[in-house]
């Protein structure tokens, strides 16, 4: 049994501590919007925040998170109008979706500590995150817009 | 080939028994065999459902085809809504690929709307109490001068009995571009919210409850392997497992998978892990991607083999009687599709019915499968839809649906989620075949193009999953339409052969897939390779040797309604392209443009699409970096415009990602890359500047989703060669190749 806090609740979950976090958050917690892409911690579409700081969660033991804050897609905004959120709908990024939830967290991440990041700065952060549509023109746009925009923390 | 016929479809305009719908359905003296069909409705509110047959996976389908009915029924698009509907027959043929969806929809839905127009202007003159001929319809309401009725009104209080024949439906008139109020408008694609909070339901997210996980333990071969022995010591120590099913398919879809059932994901992918099953297998296990290519340049070198698509007369008499000739073979590797969902399907038996939740391209495929694989009739079975993480082809073979299907029945039809790992998904992919190609021309007076051969040899997806599709060629022998389509060009050349082989060895290898354009994903390659080094042989500008032979003489003039104007539409794209990007101007040293055209799939529905890439290539490596890539499109009328840029820019990069980053393998009868960190699509910092414009056109609108993927390869290929001199024919281009092809 493991507890943390999941979008600002408490949790527990019966997962084995060793399994990965992905597939607690997805069937325990049931919240779905956190994607199973490469189980390798390779295409970042798993990607959550643990206190803050974007890890993939298909190679996050459930167990290193007891008591610690995890934020999924689903608790980035209470109304999912995150800057990040609006700017990809303006920029009409998403083609299949599936790695979206794991590039915006991505990216969260990233405006909070460099809030106006250069474009060197946005490919460095991005490259982990594997988008097969290769939508990555709109990804890196809708980025830029928030940036732009200031995206308050 | 376009087997695909659904015009024969008609429809009339009735009131549902309910009353409070009205809907278009398709008349039963047209219909023949077809049962009644239900496109749209309009409900007493107004509110507007449209029923979408397409999976909706990245190219925002649903909003594209309400967009096309919408904008015939004058209807107000804030009441404008969509509904992925699940497998019925009452569909007809359910298939979402060829980038065939807005081609084929365009006339269909647009009739469609209209019927549903007029039979609203005539309901509600009624209503008003005015002729019909001074109304007009504009925003989901009937106007007569200033006074109007919507048509949520009209549908609660109105006679909507108006009916059309199918003959009628035909004749009604559609609009031109410059009458069109939605479509090629901007706007957003509906699908797309959904998609930035984490509620978009795809297939993985499927759950019901009581249901138990499995992952299938797979057998070292795509076919002929057998199950000896099940050993479950190890796996009866993962806490969670419940047990281990050799999976019996009457079908032969999922020979050899033995099933691993657990209480959870997590579960039952350590089971799978811990499990021990001996396989009987055959020799494909230990064939290798040089065995495959060995097989294919002899089948290739074997003129007897496979099929004659393009048969000239004359052919061997052009090329004896020629001044010169040139030939050059071409190959490329095995490639993955790597959606990013794994395949994955929840099953279970509901009230007599077997119910499939999962994403999927084909239904009308599988469930012939299912139906054979459960030994039930296809009408107990249904598949419920869900968004698809990434589509490329990979799902329409559902495959893994035959065996999600299984595991529930082997467990007396109880819910079982099936889920596959990545390297699961990778290692039964249907991948794109390696191939083979053999191109030669013939050189008559003044360099003047008097034959032409191409002969292609890879694994034909078609015939391994849908034989009824093979048509046959001139010798009477049949061959897989979509992996030969591209050779079969708009040049005008003479006398002209295309000779498509099947790799027998490929098709017994594994399980050829459909992958993002099919066969020009090679045969495209092999062609717009070869033209720059036919221009290079003849010493012509290889932009101006293409335009002399998309003349649009004979066969390549163009018909309509799908292809008016021919090669001479394909000429405009490549020379617009070429302007755009600078072609002719002086480049830095190690820096090339290179030129590359297509005309998508089939000739029957041409997207003609033009590539200028830019490249610079590091002399001491042969390492390639693509600056940037100009693309020109000419798919006659854009429905969504921001959707149709979407797929340009997609499937541009997809064409790079193929040509530079990815290419696998096969050894011991399996892709050697199961995962990412192998196998390398390309990701956001390898991006070049991407530029793309579209042809403005009143022509029939055509397909989006594939043909810019096949340009970008050769555009590349020929800018390597313009830049240092080194000529690639083998795809990927893999950097020790160029420098190989330096020195040479």
């Amino acid at each position: 049994m493991t507890t943390f806090r999941l979008n600002g609740r408490d949790v527990s979950v019966d997962t084995p501590e060793d399994a990965p976090l992905l597939w607690a958050i997805r069937d325990e917690a049931g919240l779905t919007g956190t994607k199973f892409g490469c189980g390798i911690g390779a295409c970042g579409a798993c990607t959550v925040h643990v206190d803050g700081e974007a890890v993939r969660s298909c190679v996050t033991p459930v167990g290193s998170v007891a008591g610690r804050a995890v934020t999924t897609i689903e608790g980035l905004d209470p109304k999912g109008q995150h800057p990040l959120q609006v700017a990809w709908i303006e920029a009409q990024a998403p083609q299949c979706g599936y790695c979206q939830s794991g590039q915006i967290m991505q990216a969260a991440a990233l405006l909070k500590a460099t809030p106006h990041p250069t474009d060197a700065e946005i490919e460095a952060a991005m490259t982990g995150n594997l988008c097969r549509c290769m939508a990555y023109i709109r990804i890196k746009k809708a980025i830029k817009a928030a940036a732009a925009k200031g995206v308050a923390a | 080939m376009n087997a695909i016929d659904l015009s024969r479809r008609g429809f009339l305009v009735s009131v549902t028994a309910a009353g409070a719908a009205f809907a278009l359905t398709a008349p039963a003296e047209a219909a023949g065999a077809f049962e009644p069909t239900i496109w749209y409705a309009i409900d007493r509110d107004g509110v507007i459902t449209v029923h979408i047959i397409r999976a909706e996976m990245g190219q925002h389908v649903g909003t594209a085809i309400a967009r096309i009915v919408a904008d015939e029924l004058e209807a107000d698009w804030s009441k404008v809504r969509i509904d992925h509907v699940d497998s019925d027959p009452k569909w007809g043929l359910m298939v979402t690929g060829g980038s065939w969806s807005v081609w084929q929809s365009y006339p269909l839905y647009s009739q469609a709307g209209a019927a549903g127009r007029i039979a609203l202007i005539e309901a509600g003159a009624k209503l008003l109490g005015v002729n019909p001929a001074e109304c007009v319809a504009a925003k989901g309401t009937v106007w007569h001068h200033d006074n109007g009725m919507s048509y949520g009104d009209i549908v609660a209080k109105g006679d909507l009995s108006r009916k059309f024949t199918a003959e009628e439906l035909a004749k009604l008139p559609i609009k031109k571009a410059a009458e069109h109020r939605i479509v090629g408008k901007p706007g957003q694609a509906w699908d797309i919210p959904a998609k930035t909070n984490g509620q978009a339901k795809y297939g993985l997210d499927a759950k019901v409850p009581g249901m138990v996980y499995a992952r299938p333990k797979l057998p070292p071969t795509r076919y002929g392997a057998t199950v000896v022995s099940i050993d479950e010591t190890a796996a009866k120590k993962v806490p969670g497992y419940l047990r281990a099913i050799a999976l019996d398919d009457p079908s032969g879809t999922v020979p050899g998978w033995v099933m691993v059932y657990a209480d959870s994901f997590v579960a039952a992918d350590r089971a799978s892990e811990a499990l021990n099953v001996v396989w009987k297998t055959d020799d494909t296990a230990k064939v290798s991607e040089a065995d495959l290519q060995a097989r294919a340049r002899a089948l290739i070198a074997d003129t007897s083999a496979g099929s004659l698509v393009v048969e000239d007369p004359g052919v061997d008499a052009a090329f004896g009687a020629s001044k010169s000739t040139m030939e050059c073979t071409y190959t490329t590797s095995t490639a993955l599709h790597f959606q990013m969902e794994p395949v994955n399907a929840l099953a279970f038996e509901k009230d007599g019915v077997f119910e499939i939740h999962t994403g999927n391209q084909w239904q009308s495929l599988v469930l012939p499968w299912l139906a054979k694989a459960l030994g039930r009739k296809e009408e107990t079975i249904v598949l419920r839809t869900y968004v698809l993480g990434g589509g490329f082809g990979r799902r329409l073979n559902g495959d893994y649906a035959v065996g999600a299907a299984l595991a529930s029945k082997a467990i007396g039809g109880k819910p079982v989620k099936v889920v596959m790992t990545r390297a699961d998904d990778t290692r039964f992919d249907s991948p794109r075949s390696p191939s083979v190609q053999t191109l030669r021309i013939a050189f008559g007076e003044g360099g003047r193009v008097t034959g032409m051969e191409h002969h292609a040899c890879a694994g034909w997806p078609t015939q391994a999953m849908a034989p009824f599709f093979m048509p046959k060629g001139a010798n009477g022998q049949p061959y897989d339409p979509f992996a030969i389509s591209g050779a079969n060009h708009w040049y005008t050349v003479g006398a002209q052969r295309v000779r498509a082989v099947g790799n027998d060895l490929a098709n017994r290898t594994f399980r050829p897939g459909w992958l993002r354009s099919v066969g020009p994903g090679w045969t495209n390659w092999a062609l717009e390779s070869f033209m720059d080094e036919a221009a290079a042989e003849a010493r012509v500008d290889p932009l101006a040797f293409r335009l002399r032979m998309l003349d649009g003489a004979g066969r390549n003039a163009g018909s309509a309604p799908n292809a008016v104007g021919g090669a001479k539409r394909q000429a405009a794209v490549l020379k617009r392209a070429a302007e755009k990007a600078g072609w002719g101007k002086p480049l830095p040293k190690n820096t090339g443009l290179g030129l590359a055209t297509t005309f998508g799939q089939e000739r029957d529905m041409p997207t003609w699409v033009a590539c200028a890439a830019r490249v610079a290539v590091d002399p001491a490596s042969g390492a390639v970096k693509v600056e940037k890539l100009t693309l020109v499109a000419d798919a006659g009328i854009i429905v969504h415009p921001d959707g149709a840029l979407a797929q340009m820019e997609g499937a541009a990069l997809w064409g790079m990602s193929l040509a530079l980053f990815e290419g696998s393998a096969f050894e011991n009868g399996q892709v050697k890359d199961t995962n990412l960190d192998s196998y390398t699509p390309l990701r956001m910092a390898d991006v070049p500047d991407v530029e793309v414009e579209f042809v403005a056109s009143n022509e029939a609108p055509v397909g989006l989703g594939e043909p810019a993927t096949t340009v970008v390869g050769p555009a590349i290929g020929n800018a390597i060669f313009r830049a240092v001199g080194a000529r690639v024919r083998d795809l990927p281009i893999r950097a020790e190749a160029v420098k190989a092809a330096m020195k040479a």
